[in-house]
C-alpha cells in the first residue's frame, strides 16, 4: 500500500470516527467536540503557513477575525443568509490575507513575526474603534433565526456538530491534497532551504504568497464557522491571544503533519476545560505547556510518534 | 553559437569592486573552466550570471537574451543550474525527495536514474543529513545535473572529494559535455585540466588570461602566478 | 506635557532593556512586559509589608523588585534559553510561555485588582507663568499648571540612570564585554568572554529595567497582573523605530513617542493614534528594518 493511500485512508477513518462520535458522545462532549473541530479548522490553516511553510506567524487572529466579522457584519447589517455571508468572510480573509502578505513577505524572520504581530494589533483596534457596529469587547449575537441553511437549523446540537465536520473535513482535505501534489513540496522546500528552492527555479515569493493566502483563508473560514455555529462575533477572537493559539495548538499537536492541528486543539481544549474548574488562572496551563513543548518535544506529540514510530504518518 | 554572454559585468561591495566590467564569451557545448586565487570575485561573478547577486553594472545574455533584470529562479527557468559552494541539500528531506524537487516531478524512476548517475541510487530513501559530506557533495552534482539545464555552473564541486569520488565526477562532467554547457569554478588543477576545453583566469575581480588549457600552461604570467612552476 | 514626559522616560528605560537584551542576544524577549508587571507588583508586596513612612517601603522596593525580576530572568536564561540554543523561533515561543506563566502566577498570588502604591513624597508645585500687566512683566501661578513633585523625580531619575547606563556601557570594562559580545560572539568567545554568563547578566539586566521603570511608575499608575501589555507593545514600536539594538535610536525614539502620545491624542482618538502607530511600526519594519534613525548597513 503506497503512502499516499495510506495517508487518504488515515483522513477518511478519522472523518468517519468523528461522524459516529456526532451519534454516541453525551450532549456535553458533542458540544465540546464541534467547537474543538471548528478551532482545529483554524489550527489547520494556521499549519499551512507556520508547519508547512516555515514561516512563523504571531497574527494569524487577524485573519480568523475577518472571517468572523466579514460572516457576522454581512448577516446583521446586510441582511445575508449564511451562505452569501460565508462567502463573504472568505473573501474578507482572502483580501486581508494578501494585503498582509505582500508587504509582511518583504520581510524574514523575527521582523516576520513582529510586523505580523503588529498588523493583527492594528486590526484589533480597528474592530474596537468601530464599536458602534463592532459592539467592541462585548460583541454581538447573532440571531438564533438566521442561523439556518435551507431549513438545516444550525442551533440544533447534532446539525452543528456535522456542519463543523464538514468545515473541518473540507480544511483537513484540501489541505492533505495539498501536500500531496508538487505545490506542497515546494512548500516544505522553501521551509527547508530557501535559497536552494529559489536556485532550482522556483519563484520562492509566489509560493509563499499562495501559502499565506491559502492559510489566511482556512483560519477565516474557521472564524466564520465560529461565528455562525456559536453566534457570538466578539473582539476577543482578535486578540492577540488568539494568535498564540493556533500556534500554541500545532506546535502541541505536531507542525507539518495532517492531523497534528486536531490532536493539539483537542489536548488543549480538554486541558484547559478541566484545569479551569480549579483555578481562574488557566492560561499558566497554556504558558507551562509551550516552554515545555520549546524545550523537550518541538516536534508536538504526532511529529514525535511520526520520529520514533510510524515513519509514513503524513 | 554564443550562449552566454557578459557585457561589462561589474559588482561592488561597499567601497571594494570584487568583479570589475568582465567581458565573457562561452560558446555552446564548451566546457569551460574559471580559476584564479581566493578573493578573485569567481563566485561573484557566477553569482551574477544566475542572478544570486545582482549586478551593480553591465548586462547578462542568454540564450540570445538580455536576462540582466531577470530574477534567480527565471534565470534557472530558462535553463541554467547552479551547484553552490556550500552544499546545499535539503537536510531533513530523502535523498529522492531533494531530486524530486529538481526535477520538478514525482516520477521516482527519473530521481533514482538521476542518483545512480553519482552512484547515490541505493541511499534514496536515506536522510540526506545522515549521509558523509563527500556524498552530500555528490547529491549537490546530481540535482544539478538532473535539471537537465543547457548551463550548468558548478562552484567547486570537487571540494572535499576523495581522489576515488574525484575520479567519478569527472567520468561524469565527461559523459555531460556532449549534452551541456558546463562552467565551472574549480581549485584542483588535475581536474580542471582533465576537464576544460577552455579556461579564464581571473584575478583582482578582471581578466587576466584566457585560453586552452595548453595555452593556459604555457602563459608565463598566469604560471609564475597560480600554477607554480609544476 | 510634563505626563508625556513621565511616560517617555519610564517607556524609555523599559525600552532600553528590550533593546539591550535583543542587540547583545539576538533575543526577542515576548515577556518583557511581564517583568514590567513584576516589578510593579513586587513593589506593592514590599511596600505593603514594610508600612512605616511610604518612603521607607519605596526605597526598599527601589533596591528589590529589579534585583528579584532580573534573578527571575537569569532563571529563564538558564533553564529555557539557554537549552534551547537561543534559536530565534524557539526564544519566542518560550518567552511566550514564560509571558502567561508570569503573568498568571500574579494572578493567583496578587489577584485580579489593581493597588495604588503610596509616593514617597508628592507636593504640589505650581508653575509661574509670565504675563505682561500694568506694571509690566509680572509672575502668578493660574489654577491648573501645576505638578507634582514626585512626577518631576521621575523624570530626574530616569535621565540619572539612563546616563549610568550610558557610561557603564562606553566606558567600562563590562560594556566593553557586553559590546564585544553583540558584535561578534565567535571571536568573543574565542577571545575568553564567558558568553554564556555575559547573556545572563544581559537577560537579568533586560528584565531589571523594567522592573525598574515599573517601580518608579508605580505610584502613579497602579499595580494590576494585566499591566505587562501596553509597556511590551510600546516598547516593541520603540525599539523597532529607535533601530533594532541601538541604544540612542531607542532613546530618542522613547521620548518622541511618549510626548507625542500625549499630544495626538488630544487630535485623534486613542485608539485611531494606536492604530496609526502601530501600523506605522509594521511599516518601518517592512521598508526600513534599520529603523528611522538607524544607519543604513553599507
Amino acid at each position: 500500500m503506497s503512502i499516499g493511500t495510506r495517508s487518504t485512508l488515515l483522513h477518511l477513518g478519522l472523518i468517519a470516527l468523528l461522524f459516529v462520535l456526532a451519534f454516541v458522545l453525551p450532549s456535553y462532549h458533542q458540544g465540546n467536540l464541534a467547537r474543538i473541530m471548528v478551532l482545529a479548522t483554524y489550527a489547520i490553516g494556521y499549519n499551512v503557513l507556520f508547519g508547512y511553510t516555515g514561516l512563523l506567524s504571531l497574527g494569524h487572529a487577524m485573519f480568523f477575525g475577518a472571517g468572523m466579522y466579514g460572516l457576522g457584519l454581512a448577516m446583521q447589517y446586510g441582511g445575508l443568509g449564511v451562505i452569501p455571508a460565508f462567502v463573504v468572510a472568505l473573501i474578507c480573509a482572502a483580501v486581508l490575507s494578501a494585503v498582509v502578505a505582500m508587504l509582511a513577505l518583504r520581510t524574514i524572520g523575527v521582523a516576520f513575526m513582529i510586523v505580523t504581530l503588529m498588523f493583527a494589533q492594528a486590526g484589533y483596534l480597528t474592530v474596537l474603534y468601530f464599536g458602534a457596529w463592532t459592539r467592541g469587547d462585548e460583541g454581538f449575537v447573532i440571531a438564533q433565526s438566521a442561523r439556518q441553511i435551507a431549513g438545516l437549523d444550525l442551533t440544533q446540537p447534532t446539525t452543528r456538530y456535522l456542519a463543523a465536520l464538514v468545515l473541518f473535513s473540507a480544511a483537513l482535505l484540501i489541505t492533505a491534497r495539498m501536500m500531496q501534489v508538487s505545490f506542497g513540496s515546494v512548500l516544505i522546500g522553501v521551509r527547508e532551504n530557501e535559497e536552494r528552492t529559489r536556485m532550482l527555479g522556483y519563484d520562492v515569493f509566489r509560493h509563499k504568497l499562495a501559502a499565506v493566502i491559502i492559510s489566511g483563508t482556512i483560519s477565516g473560514a474557521a472564524g466564520a464557522g465560529y461565528a455562525v455555529l456559536f453566534g457570538y462575533v466578539g473582539a476577543t477572537f482578535t486578540s492577540v491571544q488568539y494568535s498564540i493559539f493556533p500556534l500554541l495548538w500545532v506546535l502541541l499537536g505536531g507542525a507539518g503533519t495532517t492531523i497534528g492541528p486536531l490532536v493539539g486543539t483537542l489536548f488543549m481544549f480538554y486541558l484547559i476545560d478541566y484545569s479551569s474548574g480549579l483555578t481562574n488562572a488557566y492560561m499558566l496551563i497554556a504558558g507551562v505547556v509551550l516552554v515545555l513543548l520549546t524545550l523537550f518535544a518541538r516536534l508536538g506529540l504526532v511529529g514525535e510518534i511520526r520520529k520514533r514510530w510510524v515513519a509514513w504518518l503524513p | 553559437m554564443i550562449l552566454l554572454e557578459t557585457k561589462g559585468l561589474t559588482r561592488i561591495y561597499g567601497g571594494l569592486t570584487a568583479v570589475d566590467g568582465v567581458d565573457f564569451a562561452l560558446p555552446q557545448g564548451e566546457v569551460h573552466a574559471l580559476i584564479g586565487p581566493n578573493g578573485a570575485g569567481k563566485s561573484t561573478f557566477v553569482g551574477m550570471i544566475s542572478g544570486r547577486i545582482p549586478a551593480s553594472a553591465g548586462e547578462v545574455w542568454f540564450d540570445g537574451q538580455n536576462v540582466t533584470a531577470l530574477a534567480a529562479h527565471a534565470r534557472i527557468r530558462r535553463g541554467m543550474a547552479y551547484t553552490f559552494q556550500i552544499t546545499a541539500v535539503y537536510a531533513r528531506l530523502s535523498l529522492a525527495d531533494n531530486l524530486a524537487l529538481a526535477l520538478r516531478s514525482r516520477d521516482r524512476a527519473a530521481a533514482l536514474a538521476a542518483l545512480d548517475r553519482v552512484g547515490l541510487a541505493d541511499r534514496a530513501d536515506q536522510m540526506t543529513g545522515d549521509l558523509a559530506y563527500g556524498h552530500q557533495r555528490l547529491l549537490e552534482i546530481a540535482m544539478g545535473v538532473a535539471q537537465k539545464p543547457r548551463l550548468l555552473i558548478l562552484d567547486e564541486p570537487t571540494q572535499g572529494l576523495a581522489e576515488s569520488e574525484i575520479e567519478g565526477f569527472n567520468a561524469l562532467i565527461r559523459e555531460l559535455a556532449g549534452e551541456t554547457t558546463i562552467l565551472l569554478i574549480e581549485h584542483n588543477m588535475n581536474v580542471v585540466m582533465a576537464l576544460a576545453d577552455r579556461i579564464t583566469v581571473l584575478d583582482m575581480g578582471a581578466i587576466l588570461a584566457s585560453g586552452t588549457p595548453v595555452e593556459i600552461h604555457a602563459n608565463r604570467a598566469v604560471q609564475d602566478a597560480y600554477l607554480g612552476t609544476g | 506635557m510634563l505626563e508625556g514626559a513621565v511616560g517617555a522616560a519610564v517607556l524609555a528605560l523599559t525600552a532600553l532593556g528590550l533593546s539591550l537584551v535583543f542587540g547583545v542576544m539576538r533575543v526577542v524577549n515576548v515577556a518583557h512586559g511581564e517583568f514590567f508587571m513584576l516589578g510593579a507588583v513586587i513593589a506593592w508586596f514590599v511596600a505593603t509589608s514594610i508600612g512605616g513612612h511610604p518612603a521607607v517601603g519605596f526605597v526598599a522596593a527601589l533596591a528589590l523588585a529589579p534585583v528579584i525580576a532580573g534573578l527571575v530572568a537569569v532563571l529563564v536564561d538558564r533553564l529555557i534559553l539557554k537549552p534551547v540554543k537561543y534559536d530565534p523561533e524557539a526564544t519566542i515561543v518560550g518567552t511566550i510561555g514564560v509571558l502567561y506563566i508570569l503573568q498568571q502566577t500574579a494572578l493567583m498570588t496578587y489577584g485580579p485588582e489593581a493597588r495604588p502604591v503610596e509616593p514617597p513624597f508628592s507636593h504640589r508645585i505650581a508653575l509661574p507663568w509670565f504675563e505682561w500687566g500694568e506694571n509690566g512683566l509680572a509672575m502668578f501661578y493660574p489654577w491648573g499648571l501645576s505638578t507634582n513633585s514626585y512626577k518631576l523625580f521621575v523624570i530626574g531619575a530616569a535621565i540619572a540612570i539612563l546616563l549610568a547606563f550610558w557610561l557603564i556601557m562606553t566606558r567600562s570594562k563590562a560594556g566593553l564585554i557586553m559590546r564585544a559580545t553583540q558584535l561578534d560572539r565567535e571571536t568573543a568567545l574565542a577571545f575568553g568572554i564567558p558568553v554564556s554568563r555575559v547573556y545572563s547578566i544581559v537577560f537579568g539586566l533586560g528584565a531589571g529595567l523594567a522592573a525598574l521603570a515599573a517601580v518608579l511608575i508605580v505610584p502613579i499608575q497602579q499595580a494590576h497582573y494585566l499591566m505587562g501589555h501596553d509597556p511590551l507593545l510600546l516598547s516593541f514600536i520603540v525599539v523597532i523605530i529607535g533601530g533594532l539594538g541601538s541604544v540612542r535610536g531607542t532613546v530618542v525614539a522613547a521620548v518622541l513617542i511618549g510626548m507625542s502620545d500625549g499630544i495626538i491624542s488630544v487630535f485623534l482618538s486613542p485608539t485611531l493614534a494606536k492604530i496609526i502607530a502601530t501600523l506605522l511600526v509594521a511599516l518601518v519594519l517592512v521598508f526600513r528594518p534599520q529603523g528611522l534613525f538607524g544607519k543604513k548597513p553599507a
